[in-house]
């Protein structure tokens, strides 16, 4: 059963696909101190997908993915538990922040940290998990 | 502060996190789980060692200082139960190996496993008492998957049992919490021990209220009279590797909380709660010997079992006397790992013969007589004979019952033992002994039920496990002591509270 969505919605699904993309990595790195942070910002990328899911098809979404949401959960994970142990490393607690400012030309001083990395982790994990669900229920719909 | 601390609740989550990872390949995820509790029991075992030498550990994670950030501290109890948790872990990841059909390592098999055993791992390091409850949420989510896995009419009936019940408890966990952080302000186990002496007159019977909400909560987790039903229900459904990590770990995180919280935090007014403890304890194992009395399958004999027997260990904590807490802290060591060894005996006759019903078993003493012994140890030893572990663990318990003038609880402990000793005998008579049934001997388990056909990793872990069994019983007076300088650090919080706060000016 395929459903042909408006057109308006597919070209649409076009131009937002990448701007909600950005948005989704601008609330990632706003994150720690001002709103925002991995978990939103994972289910803004994949409320993306899944917008563009609806516009265009599955294959063209797992596409825009490039890889398996499956993989993303894991790779999240390993990412998320690994940001706990530089710490460990120079005898502090575990999950203790540390954080490595640097200056770059253009941007100023960028602040590189633990916690952006456990961020990111989640930002992974969450993007695999909605869009495992959100994928196999959209092949189950086709299916039947 | 020693990095082996964080150890045991970071391995299984980077394991179970490479699992996921490599969810497409069996092979690595089966190497994953073997390395991963190996790994889990090493850090274990050097966690008690430095617990051991250099008295309580505390790690305040993220360098948050305790009480407003989350501490992991491993007294001597805590990192026993992680060593046992360790053990536990091990044995049934190798079982896995063998008995996980592959359909279920396709559906997370293994990431699950290991996210249990953080969990378990989690509650018993943690220091903190909302971060308890987000270990035992963990702890729930997993096994609420684990039960499921394979999707059987039989399992969903057990899960929806084992949820709802569960998600009760956790519901009342999480009042009583909001509660206690409403009365004292905080939720470091240490500062709520040292704050709750301080409370004042008036607001005593709010304490006595969140006290109980604790008691009701962790009494359906640990399986207690008379909210036990749930386990009875469930823990004969899943896979055998499943049912073994469930009987021997998951009810005694309850118990182990319990006993965290009544010799430490909520100490003052024992009249009451240990009162109910004590009923609570005895009824408990009455009702669990009774209700196995009546089963003829096999899992849901041992099912009941685990419920008389956490009877013994809420005995002792209700006795409340140095020597019960000793009793009750053996108790646990030695049950986790004898009660985990008969449900994997009890996976492997299902595998040998393909039914878990003991009316259709039998002969299987004239066919495997080594592995009747495999399975004489950890049951004659869960019915107390002398000289395996269950005789040691029951009888300090029943002497400090006598000592403590209990003479009604030592009575019931006394024939809860001698019908332990008949459930076992009925399963030796019906299992091994008695002539095979028509065509038994033919019958072998289903092959999507299992992997290969070695029978090797079935008997390994069984027999790592009899000879501890065997070993804690001959070698029961340095198990002893350590029992003893468990219960001593829990009845004298004043050592835990100064490790965790810093010593008071």
């Amino acid at each position: 059963m395929k459903i042909e969505s408006s057109i308006i919605l597919r070209a649409a699904g076009h131009f937002l696909l990448p701007l909600l993309i950005i948005f989704s990595i601008f609330l990632l790195l706003r994150g720690h101190n001002e709103p925002g942070g991995g978990f939103i910002a994972g289910l803004v990328a994949a409320a993306a997908i899944a917008l563009y899911l609806f516009s265009m098809d599955i294959q063209a979404a797992r596409k825009a993915l490039y890889v398996d949401p499956r993989d993303l959960i894991g790779g999240g994970l390993v990412l998320a538990v690994l940001s706990g142990i530089p710490a460990a490393l120079q005898g502090k607690a575990f999950f203790t922040s540390l954080w490595w400012p640097v200056e770059l030309p253009l941007l100023g001083e960028v602040k590189f940290s633990t916690p952006l990395i456990f961020d990111i982790g989640v930002y992974l994990v969450v993007i695999g998990s909605v869009l495992t669900i959100v994928l196999n229920l959209a092949e189950a719909e086709e299916k039947s | 502060m020693s990095v082996s601390l964080a150890l045991p609740v970071l391995i299984p989550l980077l394991a179970g996190a490479l699992s996921l990872a490599f969810w497409r390949s069996h092979l690595a995820q089966r190497w994953i789980g073997v390395i991963g509790t190996g790994a889990l029991l090493w850090s274990s075992i050097v966690l008690l060692k430095v617990t051991w030498q250099d008295g309580i550990q505390v790690m305040h994670m993220g360098s948050w200082a305790a009480p407003f950030g989350i501490v992991l501290v491993s007294d001597l109890l805590g990192a026993i139960m992680v060593l046992l948790t360790g053990i536990t872990g091990f044995a049934t990841a190798l079982y896995s190996l063998v008995s996980i059909p592959r359909e279920h390592e396709k559906f997370g098999y293994y990431p699950l496993l290991h996210l249990l055993l953080a969990g378990v791992a989690g509650a018993f390091l943690t220091g903190d008492i909302f971060n308890l409850y987000v270990w035992f949420e963990v702890m729930l989510v997993a096994s609420f998957a684990l039960i499921i896995l394979g999707g059987e009419r039989a399992q969903m009936e057990g899960a929806i049992k084992y949820v709802t019940l569960n998600l009760f408890s956790s519901a009342l966990f999480l009042s009583a919490i909001g509660l206690l952080y409403g009365v004292t302000g905080t939720l470091n186990m240490a500062d709520v021990a040292q704050k709750l002496s301080q409370v004042p007159e008036a607001e005593q019977g709010l304490v006595s209220v969140i006290s109980i909400l604790f008691l009701v909560a962790f009494a359906i987790k640990a399986a207690a009279f008379p909210l036990f039903f749930w386990l009875p229900a469930s823990y004969h459904t899943p896979q055998v590797a499943v049912s073994a990590i469930f009987a021997g770990l998951l009810t005694k995180v309850g118990v182990y909380v319990l006993f965290r919280f009544y010799t430490m935090i909520f100490a003052d007014d024992t009249e009451l709660t240990h009162t109910i403890l004590l009923w609570m304890g005895m009824l408990t194992m009455l009702t669990g010997v009774l209700g196995a009395a009546a089963q003829y399958e096999f899992r849901r004999i041992l099912s009941f079992h685990i419920i008389s027997q956490i009877g013994y260990m809420i005995l002792g904590l209700a006795i409340f006397t140095p020597l019960a807490i000793v009793g009750g802290v053996f108790y646990i060591m030695h049950h986790i790992i004898v009660k985990a060894n008969l449900f994997l005996v009890s996976g492997l006759v299902y595998r040998l013969r393909g039914t878990y019903e003991l009316k259709e078993l039998g002969g299987l003493y004239r066919s495997h007589p080594w592995l009747g012994l495999w399975f004489l140890i950890p049951a004659l030893s869960l019915a107390g004979l002398p000289p395996l572990s269950g005789f040691f663990a029951k009888f300090v318990i029943i002497r400090a019952g006598v000592e403590a003038g209990e003479w009604l609880a030592v009575a019931v402990a006394l024939i809860v033992g001698l019908l332990t000793l008949y459930s076992m005998i009925k399963i030796w008579n019906e299992v091994f002994w008695k002539a095979a049934p028509e065509g038994c001997e033919q019958r072998e388990a289903p092959p999507y039920t299992h992997q290969g056909n070695s029978l090797v990793m079935y008997y390994l872990p069984i027999i790592g496990l009899a000879l501890m069994t065997v070993l804690i019983g001959v070698a029961a007076q340095p198990i002893y002591e350590l029992a003893e300088a468990a219960a001593e650090q829990l009845l004298n919080p004043v050592g835990y509270i100064e490790a965790v706060l810093g010593a008071k000016p």
